[in-house]
């Protein structure tokens, strides 16, 4: 299903999704002996990112690159990652904080990743308020690219309610995503559904990040 | 109905705007940045004001001199933010005018830390300013409680002419769940019906001053005589708890807010492993659901409060029941978040005691 570049970069509104993918594409990756590299790029976001998923991706052999201060009381949006060695050495997915302001952190290695074989995802949520239409989301995606100096190679529809996302929900997106691969001028690349939905023709995905009364 | 999926924060700011929200004045922190930033995008599509203030102390004196006029305003901040605002709500309370302030609170004293904390409920309740005065406090507890109580806050603001807040945490603010929004247009709001408002006489009644401040002593002790006989009204009618397999509970656990959806986790599996345990969770934090929580605790032999807190509300509750029950807490503080298999280790704990 999947043929990306060297760097995978995830972005997307926020809340859409981005983090539970880039868990996952880590994951098959992993699973197929590849040697992969997770970038917790969001600057943005203070609970629920990445780095929360240290241990995990220790477990699964999965290398993870946070901001120094990622998930600590310091709110400082400090990066000091050596990215070009990364790519020497691992496929490399990148999880971006939110919208525009959270890919603005992206623009440093725009050239770099684009000379090594670059695919940006954009990951999109019909059920998110602010981009419940197709032209509000390919106006996100548009600021996100000038943000970062990167253009999108792929539509992941990943659509979604939380935990009470049924298969109709699913499929009544999969007209929205194409609305929005259509104008965005690129393909849809896939749709991304949880894995007991059973959804034909998806990517089937398990939620990692969950809700906070549940113990890990 | 539409679901829709959001986090708490969008939540609070869409609800306000639908609620007929003009004007948000604001200004950053985290964890509550989202509602400025989502103000941002959405006011100015729907012909209302977003601004971000110089600081926060401007932000809540906008919101005075908006309120002032009859219009629908709000402000927005985390727990050290909303220290710099107590003056201005003083203000606002003390000119009897409605307004919202949102407190998505973080780890305090001081600047403290950015994770979730409760640990403002003394602030929310007691001393949001100097002042002989109360504002009422809706404790939201899931994403769609932050829409709900959201246009709720605006409808009481008005009818009691005080200010409202919402306190939320942390968690609240940054979580996601689908929401159903109550109103689904933008409820229209000027100030009509609010004679009081200073939006021009049109040389057709005498002008309205908005005023909190009076030397005299007497007129002074009357006009707060006057607040606090509204406020025996508002503790009738605005009291609001949800009450959870209290009915033959032994151990009723009380808790607000997120901490609510965790202790839920643990009465659950109290009550799996055969422990009649139960949930009272107080929506108002003020006025404080009194005789809900009595009635509550009918059965109870004994009660737990839990917060992310040092134990804020354990008086409250300890008021509530007039000191009829013993009432033990366990709670985290400094934005640890304390886990559903801790709280219940103290309700064996307190069952064991018997």
């Amino acid at each position: 299903m999947f043929d990306f570049g060297r760097a995978v970069v995830i972005t997307g509104h926020y809340g859409s999704g981005k983090t539970n993918i880039a868990v996952n594409l880590a994951l098959d990756c992993a699973g197929k002996g590849e040697p992969v590299c997770v970038v917790d790029l969001d600057i943005v976001n203070p609970y629920f990112r990445t780095a929360d998923f240290g241990e995990f991706f220790e477990r699964h052999n999965i290398r993870m690159s946070a901001p120094q201060f990622a998930n600590t009381n310091l709110d400082i949006p400090s990066l000091c990652i050596d990215m070009e060695a990364l790519l020497d050495n691992y496929r490399v997915i990148l999880d971006v904080g939110g919208d525009d302001s959270g890919a603005l952190a992206l623009g440093q290695y725009a050239a770099l990743l684009s000379s090594r074989g670059c695919d940006m995802l954009y990951v999109v949520n019909k059920y998110r308020y602010l981009t419940h239409t197709p032209e509000e989301a390919v106006e996100l995606l548009r600021d996100i690219e000038r943000a970062s100096g990167l253009k999108a190679t792929g539509i992941v529809n990943c659509s979604n309610l939380g935990e009470s996302t049924t298969v109709e929900d699913v499929e009544s997106s999969r007209d929205y995503a194409e609305q929005c691969a259509r104008a965005a001028g690129i393909p849809v690349a896939f749709t991304a559904a949880r894995r007991d939905l059973n959804v034909s023709d998806a990517y089937p995905v398990e939620v990692y990040v969950r809700p906070f009364w549940e113990e890990k | 109905m539409e679901r829709m999926l959001m986090k708490g924060n969008e939540a609070l700011a869409e609800a306000a705007i639908r609620a007929g929200c003009k004007c948000f004045f604001g200004y950053p922190i985290t964890p509550q940045t989202e509602i400025s930033a989502y103000m941002a995008k959405r006011m100015p599509k729907v012909g209302g004001v977003f601004l971000q203030a110089e600081s926060e102390v401007a932000a809540i004196n906008m919101v005075y001199g908006c309120a002032s006029s009859g219009i629908r305003c709000m402000t927005s901040s985390s727990s050290p933010g909303i220290s710099l605002k107590g003056e201005g709500v003083s203000y606002i309370a003390g000119s009897d005018l409605p307004a919202v302030i949102v407190n998505v609170m973080r780890g305090g004293p001081g600047l403290g830390g950015i994770q979730p904390s409760q640990s403002d409920y003394w602030q929310a309740t007691r001393a949001l300013g100097h002042g002989d005065f109360q504002n009422i406090v809706y404790a939201p507890s899931s994403v769609q409680e932050m829409a709900d109580y959201m246009g709720k806050a605006f409808d009481m603001a008005d009818k009691y002419r005080m200010p409202a807040l919402i306190l939320a945490d942390g968690l609240l603010g940054q979580m996601m769940e689908p929401v159903v929004f109550e109103d689904k247009e933008i409820k229209m709001s000027d100030a009509s019906g609010k004679p009081w408002a200073t939006n021009g006489h049109g040389n057709k009644r005498p002008h309205n001053i908005i005023n909190s401040l009076y030397l005299q002593a007497d007129e002074l002790e009357q006009y707060n005589v006057e607040r606090f006989k509204r406020y025996e009204k508002v503790k009738e009618e605005l009291p609001e708890l949800e009450s959870y397999l209290c009915d033959d509970a032994e151990i009723v656990v009380a808790a607000y807010g997120s901490v609510a959806r965790l202790a839920k986790a643990a009465v659950e599996q109290a009550r799996a492993e055969g422990i009649k345990a139960g949930l009272a969770r107080p929506i108002t934090l003020y006025p404080y659901p009194e005789k809900e929580l009595k009635a509550a605790c009918k059965t109870a032999k004994k009660v737990l409060v839990t917060e992310m807190s040092m134990g804020q509300m354990v008086d409250d509750v300890k008021l509530a029941l007039e000191c009829r029950l013993p009432v033990e807490f366990f709670g985290r503080t400094g934005g640890v978040v304390p886990k559903p298999s801790e709280i219940l280790a103290k309700i064996k704990t307190m069952k064991g005691a018997e």
